[in-house]
């Protein structure tokens, strides 16, 4: 399902990213992206940015902090590196969705995360 | 678009490496009610905050019209985060209750764990819409009142859960959003809830 982005300043993220407005949903706010490469001479500046920071597990929101652009055109860029094979992405379990409850197994885990910060 | 904001220009501790699960809560409230308080509270870097950006015609309104009619609405958020252990983090978003947000809950926040309506009951208006919008989108969640120092009032938690018509089975904790412990506090009501729900859903057939 691809989605339609503008935003309030359009000239840069037309340069950003060459034009398009469509980004791949794939990539959830706390997808972890992990850089496959070095960044490399020539390479987009966001892209190099990206891989640069990408060399530990990195969440696709915090990518977004740091590059100060808007989630929807990181998603964007996320979708070219990925395509090029460039990063890899540990996404979410797929099993949660708006409506239903991850399972008890996952939850045990999380409380005794908390419980032991 | 100037808005996207963090103000940190060193590198931040990295994610340990077996990190492969990323996990969401949002915190919910109005204006000045502390989300960001409490983020940073049990956060363990310090808040960062981004946006995203949509068009009317991104919310259904009005597709055909072309670029005139498009406005553009930017909502920001804070978020922290928590390593929960090496291959499990926990994100913390600190959520505008305004309507406009709403429109992008499922893009940005489906598969969110839970939410944490933070009250101020000097405001509790406040907190009715949020209330309502999270029964909508079926995302469970407790309620967390945020003592302030000059909160001389002090309605009872059964007062706070009366003025909210809140149902009795939302669990609802105090806490001061600027104590490490208490805001630890409300995510484990919070999880605590999301277990007992998972539980009764995986023992009914």
């Amino acid at each position: 399902m691809r989605k339609p982005v503008d935003t309030g300043d359009p000239d840069r993220l037309y340069t950003v990213t060459g034009g398009r407005s469509r980004a791949d949903d794939a990539f959830d706010l706390v997808t972890l992206v992990v850089s496959e490469c070095e960044p490399s001479a020539g390479m987009q500046s966001e892209h190099a940015r990206i891989l640069d920071l990408c060399r530990h597990p990195t969440a696709v929101v915090e990518i977004a902090a740091e590059l100060k652009l808007p989630i929807t055109v990181v998603r964007i860029l996320l979708g070219d590196l990925l395509a090029m094979g460039r990063i890899t992405a540990r996404h979410p379990r797929a099993a949660q969705s708006v409506a239903s409850l991850p399972d008890s197994a996952l939850l045990k885990e999380v409380l005794h995360g908390l419980r032991n910060l | 678009m100037g808005s996207a904001t963090s103000e940190l220009p060193v590198r931040r501790t990295p994610l340990a490496d077996a990190a492969e699960t990323g996990l969401k809560i949002v915190i919910v409230g109005g204006f000045g009610v502390g989300k960001t308080t409490l983020v940073r509270s049990v956060s363990e870097i310090r808040p960062l905050n981004t946006e995203e950006v949509m068009t009317q015609a991104g919310v259904g309104v009005d597709e055909t019209r072309g670029v005139a009619a498009k406005t553009t609405t930017t909502v920001a958020f804070d978020f922290g985060r928590i390593s929960l252990n090496e291959r499990m983090v926990l994100y913390l978003f600190g959520a505008p209750g305004q309507e406009r947000f709403w429109f992008l809950w499922d893009r940005l926040f489906s598969g969110t764990l839970g939410a944490v309506v933070l009250v101020d009951t000097r405001r509790m208006d406040d907190s009715w819409y949020a209330i309502d919008r999270l029964e909508h989108h079926k995302t469970p969640f407790v309620v967390a009142v945020n003592r302030f120092d000059d909160d001389t009032r002090r309605y009872s938690l059964d007062e706070i859960r009366q003025a909210l018509a809140l149902p009795s089975h939302v669990p609802m904790i105090d806490c001061d959003a600027r104590v490490r412990q208490s805001g630890k506090e409300v995510l484990i009501t919070l999880v605590d809830h999301l277990y007992e729900l998972a539980m009764a859903q995986e023992t009914t057939p």
